[in-house]
């Protein structure tokens, strides 16, 4: 299949270092404490955040910081009525296959333990996840946003108390995960609750023989290598790094970059919307006064 | 801008679900004209500056007009996306031909994506049908191009559909259809590319009305697809491919899964306008229509065959029946009718009751056809009267030079030029009105009979790519001339084996060496053994044009008087090929042996190695056999120098580039001088060079005739050649010998583990020098110089194959070889009980075993055994190791568990990939990233299985053609071999000549009855017992070649 033709154009007209277009909307859960939608093409995630609050659970109660816990869900009708296609090619079922990405993104993250890595980026221990064991899809997904907005989340300034991030995916087109976390991000900024620096994320893949960014679900399904990053932009940390499928560790490198460049396209989006959200916020509280 | 595009489409399980996809519209899409005024920045402009008519074409114009597309006349063309993706969807091939155009820097053809654009996006309206909605996308486009670049440029828009010409014209955009444009260019051959749109689709009444005479309906109607589809999952139709026989273009066999078995299909009304090789869906005919399995005629025109290692197909066992008589009053020319007819009642006569009612075998009906498998086919034109009139414009038949295609009917405005013309036409239709297809001719090959025009046939046929390599392909070459640098040696993957005595062994006149040798004896009695590959994969990097383009050819492809390289001519004559006397890069598997060849270490490593000898066959055989006769050849040698500087001492220089051919020209010319015959001397520097000198003791006594009086001069030459030689070349004999030694006990284990000794048919031809044509024929002698060599290169392969296993698992290029099935071994059985001979088949080595004890009365039946046997083996194929399960990997022939192609990278694209398996293995490179990738790993040996098949077709088909050209002149009479019996003949094979065809017992017009097949003896009688032929016995035929049918001459076999 040809996912990139001779003229350089993907199937939904797209070039390769290309995104879908961008829509976010800040505030549109109003019970919760903040919340935000978030839409890159035909993906659109809504997520609402909780807290900071009182630890439901006593006995999971921490005294040095706050308990965040994350709830990611898909709507029934988020996939219309296609099913889901299990990745990668290897094992069956309806779990994603991070077994065969293990191998290599662990390398990577073994290689930026400590040292520098050739992009500039630092991994930070505590913070990468890669899903393996888990018995669902979106158990996986749960902990993989929980890890990603934890360590951008300063816990320690919110002991005794607990953060709920509700994610749920209105409209699946490949990128769900990326968008979540930007859903998620946005959602705790409107929460006010403190962070280290927004968590921005995109998926990038290699396809017929090009790094391609933000897959949709056609070239999701495509079978290819599918590398989900996400950053901290300002401190210039990896948060975030998953692959499916194998990659010669150069290409990776390059796909990761592409992910990366994403990733710090969809923060001055996020920025954009912050501003104009706090701009609105402003002018309506200057006419309230 | 963003759009969404919403569909509706059907899942494979029959469910139907909405699809919502974007579409992005851009607004830096570019029109790709060099002129454009309006901003468009591009590159590199891809249409022509100079030319101002810009075309638009439609998409059935792309679809059927394909090959006047590819002609240059058609140019400065712009190709929509819409009508890109709409060819992609119908037919493949044309739009892979298609984007081979775009990409064609020399053609101006330019891909504009309007579906992506924002001003040219066309969005369907309500109640729009798919087709007109593309119609208008195209037209839309046009209209922009138009508007876009000005009245300064004019945009035509070629389309054959009159309603979408008609609107065009309306909308204001210049339009045409393909035949005005073409007769505007004023190229009158070019109409002759044009597709002739298919007769509209008449119905019954109309026919009658019309031409009741002529225009009757011939064919059945195709079923319409619904009904195939229900017809095939109720089990009342039956899918396959249909293979038409190559010996007989009225019966065909379709292989069905559904009943297992291969349903025979009789007759062109039968077949219903299927091809070879379509996929088509059958019905079965009534048993009581069914034809049996027993009778054996021959069709007239069984094809003349050279038998290399040919597996006969199941549908050449089988025979013709006889076709319905409607075939047969327009392909009289094709057929033994009669005899054919009477083929049943031959065999009712001779045979008992019970036998007939045999089960036979299921006869079916072709009733629509799935996928069409047409393509264009090389052949020339039934010779005909030029008609008068009709504007030049001819109607003619083609015919095309593989049997199994029907003739095709073409239309033609040069049809003086094309009579005598091999010519290539494509089908475009084949309605239900005529008797044949209706093709369009596509170009002119050359004249028919030319050596060079049918060897451009049989590459076109075997699907060749003789094309010179492109710009950027040679620009992958390493600078000329090219040397061992200090790098390379200083390198310390590689290791300098330049001290060891390496040296070639090749057949005559090889410029490709991609293997050495060399035999050392170790202080502690064993020897060390080494086979040195040529390093080709330091020179072919993985990803460069080079690799994609040797990755393509897949193997090298030699033919009588030609070789087809898979790599230029600088790496496969020079760089890579391992020389005598200039060092090279290697790749080195390296064992030490005890004196019983067992091995006791393997290594492998890159190295640079010096070869100090090149010989051929002949003279390493004749260096192991005898010193003496290999110093006479020497002395023939010097010789020969000496006359030519006798005779002129300026003529010295060539000597070291003699043919054996020429070398009675040379005595002719030279004209001795006995006072000189001491400079002659002083002048020969014997050296390694007269080693690769090629030539004969025959040559020397000829000289000795002619030169007798010089007795004196000879002797001394003689002497002084002989000390020098001995000295020299000691060494080397010495290493040929310990090797050949080695060699026979390797190759003995080998026959115990079961082994098959298995024999080909090949020959050899003699050529001339100047005019190419083929002096003499011959078979290939095997001398155990070439089994040596061969040896080594098992036990090579074997051990790296082992070694690429043990560290590649999933992804490694072995060769395997499937052990043959009963069934394939049942015409050998039934031949070998005929003779009285029991085989044993249960295995490799019971079927080595029995072949061995397979002695006739006379010498050549073993052999005749072995080449039948080998007959009935499997092809050997590529396969990549994770596709399959270890038990598989075996090799029958060879009775490996494991086995594998290093030795020739020079020639074979599978080496390549071995080497760079190996070097991965040692640590030595990383494995490039396609070996992760098990798909295109799987695609790539396909592709190598398919190409080396087609290379093997191609010598053959050389062969053939040589063999015609060779006895076109010369009809002998010779002894040959009966190998399978017929019921009017049996088909002999020649040993002298390698070749194989039919003789006939009856001829055409007889009804054959007064001979009688016996079945089980496998003989053939005549009725009053007074002559029979029974298998394997010799006959003496006349062979000559005769021309039946204008344009195919054939070798025709008779008895004396």
């Amino acid at each position: 299949m040809e996912y990139v033709n001779p003229e350089g154009l993907r199937l939904d007209g797209r070039r390769p270092m290309e995104m879908r277009q961008l829509r976010a909307e800040i505030g549109v859960v109003s019970r919760a404490d903040g919340s935000a939608s978030f839409e890159m093409g035909n993906t659109k995630v809504i997520a609402a955040v909780y807290g900071p609050r009182e630890v439901q659970n006593r006995s999971q109660q921490m005294n040095d910081q706050a308990l965040v816990r994350c709830e990611y869900s898909m709507a029934n009708f988020s996939t219309g009525d296609r099913r889901r296609k299990t990745k990668g090619d290897r094992t069956g079922g309806g779990k994603r296959t991070v077994i065969p990405a293990l191998n290599c993104s662990y390398l990577v993250v073994q290689k930026m333990e400590g040292i520098q890595s050739t992009n500039g980026y630092w991994m930070d221990k505590k913070t990468y996840s890669i899903g393996v064991g888990f018995s669902g899809r979106s158990t996986e997904i749960s902990l993989v946003i929980r890890q990603t907005m934890e360590a951008c989340i300063l816990t320690h300034l919110m002991p005794r108390s607990q953060i709920d991030i509700y994610v749920q995916v209105l409209q699946a087109d490949g990128g769900t995960r990326s968008a979540c976390i930007n859903a998620a991000t946005l959602a705790l900024a409107d929460a006010g609750i403190p962070m280290r620096d927004l968590v921005t994320s995109c998926s990038a893949g290699y396809l017929n023989s090009t790094p391609l960014l933000d897959l949709n679900y056609l070239e999701d399904s495509a079978g290819g290598a599918d590398v989900t990053v996400g950053i901290l932009p300002k401190l210039d940390k990896v948060t975030l790094l998953q692959m499916d499928a194998k990659l010669p560790m150069d290409i990776f490198e390059n796909v990761m970059q592409l992910a990366v460049e994403g990733c710090k396209a969809v923060e001055s989006h996020i920025r954009e919307i912050l501003l104009e959200n706090a701009q609105t916020l402003v002018i309506r509280q200057g006419y309230g006064s | 801008m963003l759009k969404n595009k919403a569909f509706s489409r059907q899942t494979r399980q029959g469910r139907i679900i909405k699809e919502v996809r974007e579409h992005y519209l851009r607004d830096d899409i570019y029109c790709g004209a060099p002129y454009c005024k309006n901003g468009c920045k591009v590159s590199s402009p891809c249409l022509s500056d100079s030319h101002f008519t810009i075309l638009v074409l439609d998409t059935n114009v792309v679809l059927n007009q394909i090959d006047l597309l590819e002609n240059q006349a058609i140019d400065n063309v712009v190709v929509l996306s819409v009508v890109l993706s709409e060819v992609k969807n119908k037919n493949i091939a044309v739009y892979n031909r298609l984007r081979a155009l775009c990409s064609n820097s020399l053609r101006k053809f330019f891909v504009f994506s309007n579906e992506n654009h924002k001003d040219t996006y066309v969005k369907a309206m309500a109640g729009e049908s798919p087709n007109d909605r593309n119609d208008r996308a195209i037209r839309v486009a046009a209209k922009w191009y138009q508007d876009h670049l000005g009245s300064a440029v004019s945009v035509l828009l070629i389309t054959n559909d009159r309603e979408n010409k008609k609107k065009a014209i309306e909308e204001g955009i210049s339009a045409e259809t393909v035949e005005c444009y073409v007769k505007s260019l004023g190229q009158p051959e070019l109409l002759d590319l044009i597709v002739q749109p298919p007769s509209e689709d008449v119905n019954m009444a109309d026919v009658e009305d019309l031409r009741p005479s002529k225009r009757k309906v011939i064919y059945n109607e195709h079923k319409p697809m619904s009904e195939i589809t229900s017809g095939l999952l109720r089990g009342l139709l039956h899918q396959g491919k249909l293979c038409v026989n190559r010996f007989n273009p009225f019966e065909a066999y379709v292989g069905s899964e559904s009943i297992g078995d291969e349903i025979i299909i009789y007759g062109r009304a039968n077949m219903n306008r299927a091809f070879d090789g379509d996929i088509v869906a059958v019905e079965l005919l009534p048993p009581e229509q069914w034809h049996e399995e027993k009778s054996l005629a021959l069709a007239d025109e069984v094809v003349l065959k050279m038998a290399i290692k040919h597996v006969p197909s199941r549908a050449e066992t089988v025979a013709w029946h006889g076709t319905s008589s409607r075939d047969d009053e327009e392909e009289d020319v094709h057929l033994a009718p009669n005899t054919a007819d009477d083929a049943p009642r031959v065999l009712n006569q001779g045979q008992t009751a019970p036998e007939e009612m045999k089960p036979s075998r299921p006869t079916g009906c072709v009733v629509g056809i799935i996928k069409r498998n047409w393509h264009s086919y090389c052949g020339s034109l039934e010779p005909m009267p030029m008609p008068a009139g009709d504007g030049g414009r001819a109607h003619a038949l083609f015919v095309s030079k593989d049997r199994r295609i029907p003739k095709i009917r073409i239309q033609t405005r040069q049809l003086g030029n094309l009579l005598d013309k091999r010519i290539i036409v494509a089908v475009d239709s084949w309605d239900r009105l005529s008797r044949y297809p209706t093709g369009h001719y596509v170009r002119t090959i050359g004249e028919i009979g030319d050596r060079d025009t049918e060897t451009e046939v049989v590459l076109i046929e075997n699907d060749i790519d003789a094309r010179p390599f492109s710009a950027q392909v040679l620009a992958c070459l390493p600078p000329l001339p090219w040397s061992v640098s200090s790098q390379d040696l200083t390198n310390p993957i590689r290791q300098d084996l330049r001290h060891l005595r390496v040296c070639s062994v090749d057949p005559p006149g090889c410029r490709d060496i991609d293997d050495a040798l060399h035999c050392m004896a170790l202080s502690n009695g064993n020897f060390e053994v080494g086979v040195h590959i040529a390093d080709v994969t330091n020179f072919v990097h993985p990803g460069t044009p080079l690799d994609d383009e040797a990755s393509q050819r897949g193997t090298s492809v030699y033919l009588v008087e030609r070789r087809i390289d898979m790599l230029p001519k600088p790496l496969t004559e020079d760089i890579c090929s391992l020389r005598s006397d200039v060092e090279r890069l290697a790749f080195s598997v390296i064992w030490e042996m005890t004196p019983d060849a067992e091995i006791i270490s393997t290594r492998y490593t890159k190295s640079v190695i010096k070869s100090c000898a090149a010989l051929s066959y002949v003279e390493a055989q004749a260096r192991m056999d005898d010193r003496c006769s290999h110093l006479m050849f020497l002395f023939t040698f010097c010789l020969l120098g000496s006359f030519l500087v006798i005779s002129d001492s300026k003529a010295l220089s060539p000597l070291k580039h003699l043919e054996p051919n020429s070398f009675s020209s040379v005595l002719e010319i030279a004209k001795p001088n006995p006072s000189r015959y001491n400079e002659a001397f002083n002048k020969i520097k014997l050296g390694p060079s007269f080693l690769a000198l090629r030539g004969g003791p025959m040559v020397m006594l000829e000289a000795r005739g002619v030169h007798v009086a010089y007795t004196k001069a000879i002797k001394d030459l003689y002497n002084g050649a002989k000390n020098r030689v001995s000295r020299l070349v000691d060494p080397i004999t010495s290493d040929l010998r310990n090797l050949n030694g080695l060699a026979k006990i390797m190759r003995q284990r080998r026959i115990d583990r079961g082994a098959l000794t298995l024999a080909s048919a090949e020959v050899k031809f003699q050529i001339d020098t100047e005019t190419h044509d083929p002096l003499d024929i011959g078979m290939y002698q095997i001398r155990e110089a070439n089994q040596m060599v061969e040896e080594f290169m098992l036990a090579a392969n074997v051990a790296v194959a082992e070694k690429i296993l043990k560290h590649f698992p999933v992804c490694s290029l072995l060769r395997r070889h499937p052990s043959p099935t009963k069934e394939m071994l049942e015409p050998l059985l039934r031949t070998a009980e005929a003779v009285g001979l029991s085989l044993d088949v249960t295995s490799s080595k019971a079927l080595a075993d029995s072949l061995d004890l397979a002695k006739g009365d006379d010498p050549y039946f073993n052999k005749l055994i072995r080449i039948l046997a080998t007959r009935c083996m499997t092809q050997a194929v590529y396969f990549c190791s994770g596709d399959l399960s270890p038990p598989e990997y075996l090799h029958y022939g060879l009775a490996s568990p494991l086995y594998t192609h290093f030795t020739s990278p020079i020639r074979r694209y599978a080496d390549v990939i071995v080497h760079r398996l190996l070097a991965a293995s040692l640590g030595i490179y990383q494995l490039p990233g396609v070996f992760q990738d098990r798909p295109k790993l799987t695609s790539i040996s396909d592709n190598l299985n398919y190409r080396h098949r087609n290379a093997q077709m191609a010598s053959r088909a050389s062969v053939e053609l040589h063999t015609l050209i060779f006895f076109r002149k010369r009809p002998t009479d010779t002894e040959a071999r009966i190998v399978k019996i017929r019921s009017n003949g049996f088909i002999v094979f020649v040993p002298k000549y390698g070749i194989e065809g039919p003789v006939y017992l009856t001829s055409k017009g007889d009804n054959g009855g007064e001979w009688v097949v016996d079945e089980k003896q496998q003989k053939i009688r005549k009725l009053d017992g007074s002559v029979s032929y029974g298998v394997l016995g010799t006959v003496r035929i006349h062979m000559e070649v005769v021309e039946p049918q204008p344009n195919r001459p054939k070798l025709q076999l008779t008895l004396v």
